[in-house]
């Protein structure tokens, strides 16, 4: 019983990180009708963000909490703006282009962020950016602690993590539901020519969802790291396509649906690789992702558009 | 594309074995002349460089049936490239020490080769199939991802298999690849391509990437076709995993990943998805390129990546387009053409 | 007793909760030349799409001669001897005239993949057919000039010519066609309503037009079905069509009706 319920803290634990992840890509997918390969990467920008941060504000050596906010904030602020300038200059001129063209962009700049910061770093700038291929260590903003609920393991990290991933994903659905830019989001992602002509500036909407997407990335990214604090540049890959399967399982375009795909990955990871064997872990998104994609390809929640003949 | 109708042109005479023949038996004197040349003159970088550039054709050439001519974009096709190298290496490995009755183990060794990759080329097809069958209802970024997916499946499949040798692979393969074999391979590879191209079946996949909807209309079995096209793609990916593997004796799932099947999409784009001349070219600029920058290894993909962001921004259509070279040129080389009433592709 | 063409049995499509083609019944037999009418949005299109297979019916039956074609594909629904043309014109843009109407001659062909790569003598021959084939289907359009044209160089005439030659080459038993006069001039409409017509009488087709060109359909139409919001509210000659009050409503509404105290309002072209 307690090796189920440790599944269960575990899958939540991860999935609500694939949850924050997802929910850029189907914000994105949802204005744009473009999957952007380059948001996991932009995770990975994130993590980085977050360890540059705490180096110059002395968290490793001196932790505090209003240093673990001060690099939150702050990293969620400058990948939203990656994610802007991004989208701004890589995918905007190819709006009128076939979806395809945008597509290989996006290959292009998640390669290119991919193997950019494993480049070598410069040592004219004072401290190692790029980072190179080698992965480093995170700091840990507040010291660990752990306890044991009746056999099952949890840190603190993990407690923290699952109140601010929830209360940011409260924030966004309310952002979404409630507010005029979230209202104008949805309209542009239903027909974002009428959405235009209806008076909304459809490239201001772009890019807020861009930020907002990239931000809750970048959250995701030093929520994970605090308690796996690994990182290196090519972590965004796998979380990132992970993710992108929990966006389509959930029902791309739909943003609770997001959240819901996460969860549901994260606790399909656990349990068939606790139960079973855990070397096909890996295995298991991609699996699911065909699943969906052949049975029911709308996934849970969205709703599939046919073309008009 | 061109309107011309395919007829025998300059090898009329030949009938038709000897249409197909030639062109492979005249290849397979001028490599076997320039492999014997670079062997004397131990100019073996070279040779490899060549050798991978063929490689690389072969690679290009084929996904353009499926992403150029058929407009379908699969990000998997790596994954059936390791299914015919691993079929081709596991094949090789149990016969390398067998001979066949009254040949030299250097023949003998050749034509078992040859069963190797004809068998790699097989499975591959038959993987490009059951992958294909149900994928290739799916639209355009759809699509994409479930053949991204397959690829990593097959890598996660092969990685947990002891008897394909897990993540260290397969070692120990003879070193049989030659630059005669990967050319007869380039040359078969195009040939299959350019003809259909030219026939009422490439025609059938042209029209699907144009308007699959009015394909359909027109009496053209959309999905079936685009399953053909597949299937004939994977087959020729199959070809080039099987080569592969025996130049670098050694077969691991690390040469199989998704970012060597994007290579391969990006070889596609930059010579123009549909034009088969183009995914030559590109094959050879990227595959050199790649040798130039070796003593930069580490910006080489940077270089890859920028190359593709740039190149979609500004010049989508590629080095090629969709036109071709052949198309330009005289007639005894190229085919019949019409002059062209109408405007320029 | 012929068998008939095509016989649409009470067919109804309904997207979700909206039902666009109620109950549609038509029936053609060889030959006939029969015109689709009805203000925008009325379910012509719709009826097309579920004739030709676009998707399938949510009830009623399509039988193609005397075959139930319900839930086929349209290709199979095609090489049954169903073609048509599209409202917003589907060529192949990148391919030349020629080639499109090439691929219309598809599903005739006889050689399959192996004798394509091998280009044996009937790999050969089918080629030299269906080239022949669709040169002859672009000289009945008018097109033989611009086979090697581009089809998006076309002018927009043209292009709509070279969509009827190409549903022709498929060879059809009965030719839908959808608003084939749609922004052309009267001259070209009196033009393309001889072509029909010639069409008709040469190659003995069937032919069902969807047009909003009052002059044009009824010129052209033996008989003529007309439908509002899904539903047929009229069918008969294009005489009695003309005087129908129910379709005079359907496109003038019921205030015109009142005025002219339900007179004859279109004049004979």
């Amino acid at each position: 019983m307690t090796e189920f319920l440790q599944h269960i803290v575990n899958g939540v634990s991860v999935g609500t990180i694939y949850a924050l992840i997802a929910l850029g890509y189907t914000m994105v997918y949802g204005v744009l009708k473009l999957i952007n390969f380059a948001h996991g990467d932009v995770y990975m920008v994130g993590a980085f963000c977050g360890f540059y941060l705490s180096n110059a504000l002395g968290a490793d050596k001196d932790p505090s909490l209003t240093k673990a906010l001060v690099v939150f904030v702050l990293s969620m602020i400058i990948c939203g703006v990656l994610g802007v300038v991004i989208e701004r200059f890589a995918y905007r001129p190819l709006r009128q282009r076939q979806r395809l063209t945008a597509l290989i962009t996006a290959i292009g700049v998640s390669l290119l962020l991919e193997y950019g910061f494993q480049l070598p770093s410069i040592k004219a700038l004072g401290f190692p950016f790029p980072p190179g291929p080698t992965p480093r260590f995170f700091p840990q903003p507040f010291t660990t602690i752990e306890f044991d609920l009746s056999g099952v393991h949890l840190s603190n990290y993990d407690v923290v993590s699952f109140l601010l991933a929830v209360g940011l994903m409260l924030m966004l659905q309310y952002i979404v539901y409630r507010t005029r830019f979230g209202t104008s989001m949805r309209a542009v992602s239903f027909d974002s020519q009428i959405a235009g002509l209806m008076g909304i500036n459809v490239n201001r909407v772009i890019s807020g969802t861009f930020f907002l997407g990239s931000s809750l990335a970048a959250a995701a990214a030093i929520l994970y790291a605090g308690s796996r604090p690994k990182i290196d540049p090519l972590m965004g890959l796998m979380l990132g396509v992970k993710a992108f399967v929990a966006a389509v399982f959930g029902g791309i375009g739909n943003v609770p649906g997001a959240m819901v795909g996460g969860l549901a990955l994260g606790l399909a990871e656990e349990f068939v690789s606790g139960y079973t064997v855990s070397s096909y872990r890996d295995g298991i998104a991609f699996a699911l992702l065909i699943v969906v994609l052949l049975v029911r390809p709308a996934g849970l929640f969205g709703t599939f558009r046919p073309e008009k003949v | 594309m061109d309107t011309s109708t395919p007829s025998a042109g300059p090898l009329r005479t030949l009938g038709l074995a000897g249409r197909s023949v030639t062109p492979l038996a005249v290849t397979f004197v001028i490599t076997l002349i320039a492999y014997t040349l670079l062997q004397r003159a131990h100019a073996d970088y070279p040779s490899i460089v060549l050798t991978v550039a063929g490689i690389n054709i072969i690679m290009a050439v084929s996904l353009n049936v499926v992403n150029g001519f058929t407009g379908q974009f699969s990000l998997g096709h790596a994954g059936f490239m390791a299914i015919g190298a691993y079929t081709a290496a596991k094949i090789m490995l149990g016969l390398h020490h067998s001979q066949i009755v009254g040949l030299s183990p250097f023949i003998s060794d050749q034509i078992f080769f040859f069963f190797a990759l004809v068998c790699g080329m097989v499975t591959a097809a038959v993987a490009g199939l059951l992958v294909g069958m149900p994928s290739l209802r799916l639209r355009g970024d759809y699509l994409a991802i479930v053949t991204l997916g397959f690829n990593e499946i097959i890598r996660v499949i092969i990685e947990n298999t002891p008897f394909l040798g897990q993540a260290t692979g397969l070692s120990g393969l003879p070193r049989i690849t030659t630059l005669v074999w990967v050319y007869m391979g380039v040359v078969a590879t195009v040939m299959a391509a350019r003809r259909l191209a030219e026939s009422t079946h490439g025609r059938a996949l042209l029209a699907i990437r144009e308007d699959e909807v009015a394909a359909e209309a027109m009496g053209v079995d959309t999905t079936g076709y685009k399953v053909r096209a597949f299937v004939i793609a994977s087959a020729f990916a199959g070809l080039a995993g099987g080569l592969l593997v025996h130049q670098i004796q050694l077969c691991t799932p690390r040469s199989f990943t998704f970012i060597r099947s994007i290579e391969v999409v990006a070889m596609v784009v930059l010579g123009g998805m549909g034009s088969v001349t183009g995914s030559i070219l590109a094959a050879l600029i990227l595959s050199v390129g790649v040798e130039i920058l070796r003593s930069v290894q580490e910006f080489r993909m940077v270089v890859y990546s920028l190359l593709l962001i740039v190149l979609m921004l500004t010049r989508p259509a590629g080095i090629f387009g969709t036109r071709e070279l052949w198309d330009l040129l005289p007639r005894p080389f190229g085919r019949r053409r019409a002059s062209p009433a109408g405007g320029t592709p | 007793m012929t068998t008939p063409v095509l016989e649409a049995k009470k067919v109804t499509m309904q997207f979700g909760g909206l039902k666009a083609l109620v109950d549609f019944d038509l029936t053609l037999l060889p030959g006939e030349l029969v015109g689709m009418i009805g203000p925008n949005g009325a379910g012509k299109t719709t009826a097309f799409n579920a004739i030709t297979g676009v998707y399938p019916p949510s009830s009623g039956d399509v039988l193609v001669s005397g075959a139930r074609v319900n839930g086929q594909r349209p290709y199979q629904i095609c090489i049954a001897g169903i073609a048509r043309t599209f409202q917003n014109i589907r060529l192949f843009k990148q391919l030349t005239a020629l080639d499109n109407v090439r691929v219309a001659c598809h599903h005739g062909r006889q050689a399959g993949f192996t004798a394509a790569f091998l280009r044996t003598a009937g790999f050969l021959a089918d080629e030299a057919r269906i080239a022949r084939r669709a040169e002859e289907f672009l000289a009945v359009m008018g097109l033989a000039d611009k086979r090697d044209a581009l089809a998006r160089n076309l002018p927009y005439g043209e292009q709509r010519r070279l969509e009827i030659a190409r549903a022709l080459a498929t060879g059809p038993k009965l030719l839908c066609l959808d608003e084939p006069a749609a922004g052309m001039n009267a001259s070209e409409k009196v033009a393309l309503m001889d072509l029909i017509q010639k069409i008709r009488d040469q190659f003995g087709l069937a032919i069902l037009v969807i047009e909003h060109d009052m002059r044009v359909v009824m010129g052209v139409s033996e008989r003529m079905v007309v439908l509002d919001h899904g539903v047929t509210i009229a069918r008969g000659s294009p005489q009695e069509i003309r005087a129908n009050p129910k379709v005079i409503e359907a496109y003038l509404g019921d205030s015109y009706l009142e005025e002219k105290h339900m007179q004859v309002p279109v004049e004979a072209p």
